[in-house]
């Protein structure tokens, strides 16, 4: 049975992108079908994250309007074949984008993956509330700060009425993943800790990524920090955050690299 | 160029409550209008300077009907405010406006204090009368005798209360102008809750809250205070303007004439 996830925040530059790519890599590892689909028409990143923006023929947009069939635009992943991606296109806007062509497209998909996993764009219009439209789960991907929070806190309640599910009073599935996550700096209140955050959202959470220079330099090589090092401490995070998804229970740990480096220093004293 | 960009300050619409006399008119009208004549010879000007509400429900005059009995009434000297239970096409725009959603209170002096000690100093004329207040609770219907015993008409109350069982989330906006909003969970930072009575909120309140639109006497309680502004009927006080040492604790926020009040609770 197939899922559509939603990847959302509300606020731009929290981490919906860089979530989208390591959890859909993740789930594909995983030997599940994925695939990703960037609703961010305009401003397309997904396809430099997954380092596939030199294959991009067809787009989104070809597909909702009828220009080009699914096959021809989607783009199979060359590390994982089970991963897929369907890119934006970055000379249209999001008002090329059709509700009735997003449903088909959408439809379409989840007879083929088991996985649709959307990219939404930051902020709460068209291209945010398509995204979220057929929405079975949301990942609603938060920074340990104020206003990060304040505007997931919005797209829970857009979620709650927006959504298809919502339209028919049912719900839909909602996770709370924090990203950016800096244990030392909650520490000394200059960020919100887990719980504030917890407790003003009040959504189950899915995981905590720790903030890592991994991630940077992953995206910059155009790999999903899961692919890229999977070794890193957010690789670790997303990957248990994929197993979540999947329905395991698993204790929520926030992974870090201290440990690593550490025996790093110790090894090189040694030597 | 700045001229064009800068906002313009909003319009603040307040709601208000007053009391209006109701007259019924009963068919036929010709007898009505004697019995409101013979009234009128025992207190001349007792409708002077008052607000008139005329409800024809009862009577379903129709449009020239209407503009007939207003006429009597003008006549006579009373000034209708606001007509209740018309069809709106028989109104034409010189009237008074329909009003709707009007709910029957007491007689005009009954329970409310305030009211009744106004009411001899606005009502010069009936103030001379050793019967005033039972002429007053008897004026809505204009029947039996002016020396009868003041009737407590019972209230009808309906359970109007809102009760939302979620968390209201940044960005909306919850409007129950009928009565008390209960909300089990919290109020987002950027959320709204407007009632016409008090508000309660059994977990944090971050956001706004706005009680009162129909009652001063409406309250505001929280089990943790982190609102962005609290206000009750029209009076209001932001974030910063609230006593430190009451963030974050359980509280109740209440009115004390034109002050507001806040405390723990």
């Amino acid at each position: 049975m197939a899922k559509v996830l939603v990847v959302t925040s509300g606020k731009g530059g929290v981490g919906k992108t860089t979530s989208t790519a390591a959890l859909g890599a993740a789930l594909a590892t995983a030997g599940k079908n994925v695939v990703l689909i960037d609703f961010d028409v305009g401003l397309r990143n997904l396809d430099l994250v997954m380092g596939a923006e030199r294959r991009v023929v067809y787009d989104l947009i070809n597909v909702v309007q009828g220009d080009a069939k699914l096959a021809q635009a989607l783009i199979r992943d060359k590390r994982v074949p089970a991963l897929h991606l369907l890119p934006a296109s970055q000379t249209r806007d999001k008002d090329a984008l059709s509700e009735e062509g997003v449903a088909r497209v959408i439809a379409e998909l989840r007879e083929k993956f088991d996985w649709v996993i959307c990219d939404s764009p930051a902020g709460i219009e068209r291209g945010a509330t398509l995204a979220m439209r057929h929405a079975d789960v949301a990942i609603v991907v938060t920074n340990p700060e104020v206003s990060s929070v304040r505007d997931s806190d919005r797209m829970i309640g857009l979620l709650d009425s927006k959504t298809e599910k919502a339209e028919k009073g049912e719900r839909v599935e909602k996770h709370l993943l924090i990203t950016r996550f800096d244990a030392a700096r909650a520490g000394r209140g200059e960020m919100l800790n887990v719980e504030d955050v917890l407790e003003i959202l009040s959504i189950p959470l899915l995981g905590i990524i720790p903030e890592s220079f991994e991630v940077l330099r992953a995206s910059n090589l155009g790999s999903p920090v899961t692919l890229n090092n999977p070794m890193s401490a957010p690789a670790r995070a997303y990957f248990d955050a994929a197993k979540r998804l999947n329905g395991e229970a698993l204790d929520m740990t926030i992974p870090s690299d201290r440990k690593g480096l550490f025996g790093k220093l110790f090894g090189r004293r040694a030597a | 160029m700045t001229e064009a960009a800068r906002p313009r300050h909003s319009i603040r619409f307040h709601g208000r409550s007053y009391h209006a006399m109701v007259l019924a008119p009963e068919p036929p009208v010709t007898n009505w209008l004697a019995e409101l004549d013979t009234w009128l010879e025992r207190s001349p000007g007792f409708f002077f300077g008052r607000p008139v509400v005329l409800d024809v429900a009862v009577l379903q005059p129709g449009k020239q009907g209407l503009a007939e009995l207003l006429q009597n009434l003008a006549g006579r000297n009373i000034k209708v405010m606001g007509i209740e239970g018309a069809e709106p096409f028989w109104l034409d725009f010189a009237m008074p406006p329909l009003l709707l959603s009007g709910r029957q209170t007491s007689a005009v002096p009954g329970d409310d204090p305030p009211a009744a000690a106004e009411a001899p100093a606005s009502a010069p004329f009936s103030g001379s009368d050793p019967d005033a207040a039972a002429a007053l609770s008897d004026a809505p219907s204009l029947q039996g005798d002016a020396s009868a015993p003041p009737v407590a008409p019972a209230i009808p109350r309906q359970p109007n209360s809102l009760l939302l069982d979620n968390q209201v989330r940044s960005g909306q906006c919850i409007v129950h102008p009928e009565g008390d909003v209960i909300v089990v969970g919290s109020v987002a930072s950027g959320a709204e809750v407007i009632a016409g009575g008090s508000i309660h909120v059994y977990g944090t309140l971050r956001g706004r809250a706005i009680a009162g639109s129909r009652d001063a006497r409406a309250r505001i309680f929280c089990r943790k205070l982190e609102a962005e502004l609290v206000s009750i009927d029209g009076l209001y006080m932001v974030a910063d303007d609230m006593p430190a040492h009451l963030r974050g604790q359980p509280i109740q926020v209440w009115l004390d004439g034109d002050s507001m009040m806040m405390a723990q609770d």
